[in-house]
Parts: structure tokens; sequence; C-alpha cells
């Protein structure tokens, strides 16, 4: 197929050639950022937290008032609950991926270090591991033996009493490869608050922090702490993923029939924790998509409008040449061709503006570099778009009779 | 002249009805999509006090150790320790001044009640918070100042908890079971909610008000706890207030710019005073920002919806692009109908006139279609989960916006067709039709 002729031809057109360029130009520049955005939005949505996602529930309750024996109470609430059909295995955890609290704190690797060496979300309460399903892969778990009270703690920390608090830590894999990158964290050390020295007992695979930080999300640490239900973000269940509602029902009325004074301020699974936590993530995607979509329509059917109006402009130069011999094939070539033409200075552009665009959005807002793979699926998007809404019309001029140069003439 | 514009292009119209459809839905679409967000973004950037906010000061000072390397924050935290906040709540000098804190506790319903305990915010001030803020009252009035400095056991309630606990009567003077204590109700609140709930933008932003209010005094004696961020910078002591932890907001009126300049200065003279007192280790570092100020400087407005208004946008410049395409693909298919006008005197003045009004006319269809679909893309908002969604309503000005914004885009659409299609010189078109 000669190019010359199109662009001779196209360059009588300058006007409306420049909008289907410009037209395609910024729906690129526009849909290959929005499809990046939206694989953004669903990678941080797929992160893995490193607990039995499928098999939790959450059930927080609050006292009114100050609870005197709340840590007998809170074994009394445990061996109730382990009554329950299905139940595998309760804990009081002062915190939960996704969930709305945390405690934190920052580790320095020499006693007398001046400032953190890493931030870290800190784990309390007995038979974590177990509970929340995290994978133990150097080491060991805390022995019953080894929990302390958390009023005896707080206590201890006040007073500056070294021996009554913990010093022995569970680290996940993430953090023990940034404290000491290649070597077994086994039995190493670090401190935390006023020189309180750690001992490494164990490495789990990974343990996400609550609020899920862009660095270090996988940062945590499991302290030998037991604690009551004031300080936890409730009872955490693990039961098979199909007995979560049941046990979720009967959990509740446990808790109830134990204390009727308490009330009842969260019971849920760990999924609907996980997808609230997501659910701006989620909307924004959804909007994503939906633009898209609309603004791939818009400029097919600016495409087909333009097409339709140039192949009704022509008719009778496609009834000369098809007078003088062009086939059909070579009309429809002719237009489809034509329209490759123009889409490709548009995607030409268009790379120009989605970089440009892609540059202002680093800057203001906390979108990462686009990956340049973006731009050739974006444009292979565009010319197979252009391709579509140019087919129409393109055939109605194929169809046009050779006769029509003379009727007209 | 213009009723005959009107009817000609009201029948060019009719001709080709399925091009005039896809102009108009394509510039509603646009219109609808970028009314939406843009409606979006202006209910959340407003002013939730319009006429005081520029009096309202939020004052802060750095309490914090020496920096930690590069990494630190250079600006002070956003929340005062008890010992700041009381000292320049006695020592400043504010028309109004309020320390606060968001609390959370068990309401236990009166004897009697169906109800069970359950739990709501507090947000635990002094009585200027009333009054600075201007918040309407149903029932009864402020605690007083004495309340204040003697701590009682007085609390004001939201309209809402009222309904609930006291069927909506006037509440005064009954007892309020709260964090197992009581509170005698001195006033109910009338509906207030200020967008965004400026005051502590630490909890929910765009959320309800707190539905029990006690003195803080009150609720520092009671040591009722935070339910909202507290940032330790040091070891703690076990007790809160002496303990270099930030959890207060401050807030204060300051009624003139030498005020404010006074506070500031105050701000830093108190800090420098702390300095060599050696409770504070850094230098004198404040911060004094009015009300728009302090939502700007903390980005009140979500990330998300700037840059859907932005996509929007961009969205409605490809359908206006769109539309000029169109519009000159229809415009000059009709060159013929344009000569035969043009030979029988129609000046080109006239010829741009008639067919900006087509244009126009697409802008008005346009128009009040888009209207249609940025109410239903309200709707589509309010269903969101955020907690921003139930205040995505739209407003008059907005709606009047909507119809200008539709107006104007199809007019600068027409522009460029309009102007080319009446440069088609008249003979030619005679001759070859």
């Amino acid at each position: 197929m000669a190019i010359r002729p199109i662009i001779a031809s196209l360059s009588r057109h300058r006007i409306a050639a420049l909008l289907i360029v410009f037209e395609i130009a910024l729906a690129f520049a526009i849909v290959s950022n929005a499809v990046f955005l939206i694989r953004e939005r669903l990678q941080r949505m797929d992160i893995v937290s490193g607990v039995a996602d499928h098999q939790l529930v959450q059930v927080q309750m609050a006292y009114i008032g100050n609870e005197p024996d709340a840590e007998a109470r809170a074994q009394v609430d445990i061996a109730a609950l382990r009554q329950i059909p299905g139940v595998r295995d309760v804990a009081l955890i002062n915190q939960l991926p996704f969930a709305d609290r945390s405690s934190n704190g920052g580790i320095k690797l020499g006693p007398r270090q001046r400032w953190n060496t890493v931030h870290v979300a800190e784990y309390f309460g007995q038979n974590i591991i177990s509970t929340l399903g995290l994978r133990l892969i150097a080491g060991r778990k805390f022995s019953p033996g080894e929990y302390l009270g958390f009023g005896a703690v707080v206590r201890a920390l006040h007073s500056d009493n070294q021996k009554e608090l913990p010093h022995i830590v569970i680290v996940t894999e993430a953090l023990a490869e940034r404290l000491w990158p290649g070597q077994p964290a086994l039995g190493k050390t670090f401190y935390m608050g006023n020189g309180i020295q750690f001992r490494v007992i164990g490495v789990i695979t990974n343990l996400l922090r609550p609020e899920v930080p862009s660095i270090g999300a996988d940062y945590s640490i499991l302290l030998p702490i037991r604690i009551s239900l004031q300080q936890a973000a409730g009872y955490i269940i693990r039961c098979a993923p199909q007995d979560r509602e049941r046990v979720l029902k009967a959990a509740v009325a446990t808790l109830k029939r134990i204390d009727p004074n308490r009330v009842l301020l969260k019971h849920r699974t760990f999924e609907q924790i996980r997808h609230a936590y997501f659910q701006n993530d989620r909307a924004m995607a959804g909007i994503l998509v939906g633009v898209i979509a609309a603004l791939l329509l818009t400029t097919a059917f600016g495409i087909a409008g333009l097409a339709s109006f140039w192949v009704q402009q022509r008719t009778r130069q496609i009834g000369v040449r098809r007078a003088l011999g062009a086939r059909r094939v070579d009309i429809l070539r002719y237009f489809q061709t034509e329209n490759f033409l123009l889409a490709t200075a548009g995607i030409a552009l268009g790379c120009a503006a989605a970089i440009g665009i892609n540059v202002w959005l680093m800057a203001h807002y906390a979108v990462p570099r686009l990956p340049i793979i973006y731009l050739p699926i974006g444009a292979v998007t565009l010319w197979l778009l252009g391709q579509l809404a140019v087919l129409g019309p393109a055939l109605r001029a194929a169809r046009v009779a050779p006769t029509t140069a003379m009727r007209a003439a | 002249m213009g009723a005959y514009y009107l009817r000609l292009a009201l029948r060019a119209l009719r001709n080709s009805p399925v091009l005039t459809a896809l102009m108009v839905l394509a510039l509603a679409v646009g219109i609808g999509a970028s009314m939406t967000m843009l409606t979006v973004l202006h209910v959340l950037s407003g002013d939730p006090l319009p006429g005081r906010s520029a009096h309202l000061y939020y004052p802060q000072v750095d309490p914090r150790p020496l920096a930690r390397g590069s990494n630190g924050n250079p600006e002070p935290p956003g929340l005062l320790t008890y010992i700041d906040a009381e000292n320049l709540l006695h020592q400043g000098k504010a028309t109004r001044a309020a320390v606060m804190y968001q609390g959370g506790d068990v309401v236990q319903p009166p004897a009697g009640s169906a109800l069970h305990p359950f739990v709501v915010n507090s947000r635990l001030t002094g009585r200027d918070f009333f009054s600075m803020f201007e918040v309407p009252f149903h029932y009864g009035a402020p605690w007083s100042a004495a309340d204040d400095a003697g701590a009682a056991h007085v609390a004001v309630i939201s309209r809402s908890l009222d309904r609930k606990l006291f069927g909506g009567a006037d509440s005064v003077g009954r007892m309020l079971g709260f964090g197992g204590h009581s509170f005698r109700i001195v006033g109910v609140l009338a509906h207030w909610r200020p967008v965004p709930r400026f005051y502590d933008l630490n909890a929910s932003r765009f959320g309800q008000i707190e539905d029990v209010f006690i003195p803080f005094n009150t609720a520092r004696a009671l040591n009722l706890g935070v339910n909202g961020t507290t940032n330790c910078y040091g070891q703690t002591t076990g007790n809160l207030d002496t303990s270099p932890c930030g959890y207060i907001q401050m807030w204060v009126q300051l009624d003139s710019r030498r005020a404010a300049a006074a506070y500031r200065r105050f701000l830093a003279d108190y800090s420098a005073q702390q300095h060599a007192a050696g409770r504070f280790q850094r230098q004198p570092n404040v911060r004094l920002d009015d009300l728009m100020q302090w939502l700007a400087y903390n980005h009140v407005v979500p990330e998300d919806v700037r840059m859907q208004a932005w996509l929007a946008l961009g969205f409605l410049l490809v359908c206006v692009v769109n539309t000029v395409g169109l519009l000159l693909a229809k415009f000059l298919r009709r060159s013929g109908e344009i000569g035969v006008r043009r030979a029988l005197g129609a000046s080109r003045r006239a010829i741009f006139a008639q067919l900006l009004i087509e244009a126009g006319m697409i802008g008005a269809a346009g128009a009040l279609l888009g209207l249609l679909l940025t109410w239903l893309g309200l709707w589509a908002v309010r269903q969101q989960p955020s907690d921003y969604a139930s205040l995505a309503h739209l407003q008059p000005a907005m709606l009047v916006a909507t119809l200008a914004l539709a107006l104007l885009a199809s007019l600068v659409a027409g522009l460029l067709p309009a102007w080319r299609a009446c440069l088609i010189a008249p003979a030619l078109q005679l001759k070859s039709s």
C-alpha cells in the first residue's frame, strides 16, 4: 500500500486529521496512566498478610469501667471459646494486620546507639503463632513459662526493673534480613526502649504491620507478653473457612453468657477486616475502569464519525479509483492504512503526553514511575480501537460502485 | 433572526439524529463525570466555619528530643502534651481558647430503658469549644467556667444521643451514665456537622461529631482514656499527663492579625523559656496556622479525590475534542446547503452565528443530560464506603456551574468547525452540486 497518496489526501483535511491525532494522543496518555494506576491498586490489595486470611475471626468486647481481675477473666473466656465446636485456636492479641490499632517501637543494634535503626510493629499475646497460622522457619516458639503479664511489664518498665522485663523475641524473616543481612538471626541481640536487650529465639516467615507502610511492611516482632481484653484487639479465633460465620455467632453468645455486662464492639471475619482496609483502593480502581471504558468508547465514536464523513466526502474519488481498476479490498486497505497512520501519529504524541502526566503525578501524588511496558500495551489498544472504529466506514467505502464516478460527473 | 436560526438548527439536528445523539451523549458523559468529581472536591475542600475560620488558629510547639538524623519531620508535632496544653491555655492571650482530645466509652442507658449499653465517642474539652465554633444548642447551654475550673461532672450530648436515650425530650438536668461515671446533662446540641471535622484531624476527618462532651479537667481527673492518636517521644512515666506524650489538640481565637502575631511571639518565647529550663531539647520551633491553612497543611482533601477530579477533567477534554471533530464533520457535510445560503445573501457572520447556535443547542441538551448523569454519579459516590461519601450532594452553585460548563464546552467545540464552515466558497459548492 502506497503511503504517499494517503498523506497527500490527509494534508487536504489537516484540521480533521489533527483532531483525530490529538484525540488518540489524549486517550492514549490517559488510558496508559489509568491502567497503570489500576494495576498499582490491585497489587497493593494482593499483599500477603502472613496470617491465615480465610480462617480467622475477631470478637472485640469492652467493659464498662475498669475490670479488676482481667487476666483471670481472659483465661475463663478463652477456655470457654475453645469448647465451641470447630474452634482450632484462640488468642488475645494486641493488634492485627489491616486492623485499626497498632503498637510500634524503635530498634537499636547497640546499647549506646543514638538513633533507631528501624521501626517495627510489636505483636504480643499468648499463642499468636498457632492462632494466626504463622510459619516458624528457625528457632522455637515461646514456652508457656516465658510469658509475663502486661501489668507487671508496665510496672517494671517504669521502675526500670530489667529483671521483670521480657528479653527474648521472635522476628520476621524480612526484619532479620534487614538487621543482619545474610547472617542467621538466631541468638542475635538488639535493644529497645531504655536499652532493654532482646535475644532472637525464633524467626517467622512473614507478618504484616497493622497499618502497612510502603517500606518495611513486614518488619514485625513478637514479644512474650500476656494481655487481657483491655489491651487486645479482641479474641482472635481460628477455625475452618466454612465454619467462620457459625463460630462467630457462637463466640459472641458464649462471651455474652459469661458476662452479660460487656459491650460487643466488633465481630467480623479477618477477610472483612482486609476488605474494609482496601475499600478506597477498590473504589478507585472501579472508577478508573469506568473512565477508561467511557474514554475508549468516546474515542471510537469520534473516529468513526470523522471517518464516515470522509468516506461520504470522497465518494466520487472512490468511484473514480474503482472505475480505474482499484479492487474493493484496495479501498478498504486505503482507509485502514490511513487510520493506522493517524493512530501512529497520535500514539507518538501520546507517549510524550503519557510520560508528562506520569511525571506530574509523581511530583504531586504518591505515584511511582510508569513502567515502559505500559506504552506498547496502550499503543496496541489504540491501534486496535482505531481499526475497529474505521471498519464500518471503510466497508461502506468499499461498497461504492465504480459507476458513482460517472453518475456524479 | 435568533428564532429563525433556532429553527434551522433544530431541523439540522433532526436531519442527522444519530450523529446528534452521539455528540450530546459524549458531551453529557464528559460533563457528568467531571461535575461529579468536582462537586466531591468542592464539598471536601470547603470552609467548615465561613466567616470565623480566619480568626481560629491551631498552635504547635516542639517538645521532641533532638532530630533523628535527616529523615525526621522538621515540623513541630500536631498534638500537644498535657503540660504544654495547660501552659498555653493559662499563659497565652487569646479571645477564646480550648484544649481537647477524643475519648470513647460505654454509655449506660437510664434505668428502665430497653437499650443495651453501647459505646460512643466523646470530646473532652473546655466551654469555649462551643462559643468559639458557634456550636448550636437545641436545649440548655454550655457548662460554666466554674464547671471547667472545678472539674464538675457535667455533660453536653448530641441531638442523636438525646433521641436515643430520652426520645428527643429536653434532657437537661437528667443524668448520663458514661464510662462508669455519672454526669449531669446541661445541654443538648442541635444538628451540627462541620465539613471537614476540622477540630481533630487525627480521627475521622469527614465523620459525625462526638455524642458526649465533658469538661477537659473532669476527664483528666477521672482519667478518661484517649480514643485517638497518642505519640510519645521518650520514656513514659505511667501517667499520661507527666509523660512526653502528645495527645491534645488546641484551638485559639485571635481576632486581629496583630493578636495572631503576638500569639506567635508568645509561642516562640514560651518555647525559648522551656528550652532554657531544659524541658525542650530543640530550639523554638512553632507553628500557628489559621483554620484553612491547617486543613491544607494536613492534606485534608484525600489524594484520590484530587486525582479523580483531574482524571475527570482529562476525560472532559477528550469529549470536547471529540465534539469538535464530529461538529466539523457535521457542518462540512452540509457544505451544499451553506453554499446556497451564502449565494442567497447570508453573510459569513450569519452562517457563523447559525452554526454556533446549533453547537449551543447540542451544549444545552448535553447540559441537561449531563446534570442527570452528575446526579447519578453523586448517587454512586454516596454508595461508596468512604467517610465523606454521604456528603456528596448536588449544590446550587455546582448546578449552575454544570450548565455553564456544558454550554461553554459546546461553544468552544463549535468555534473551529463553524469558522471552517463559513469559509466555504458559495460558487464552488453550487457548481459541484
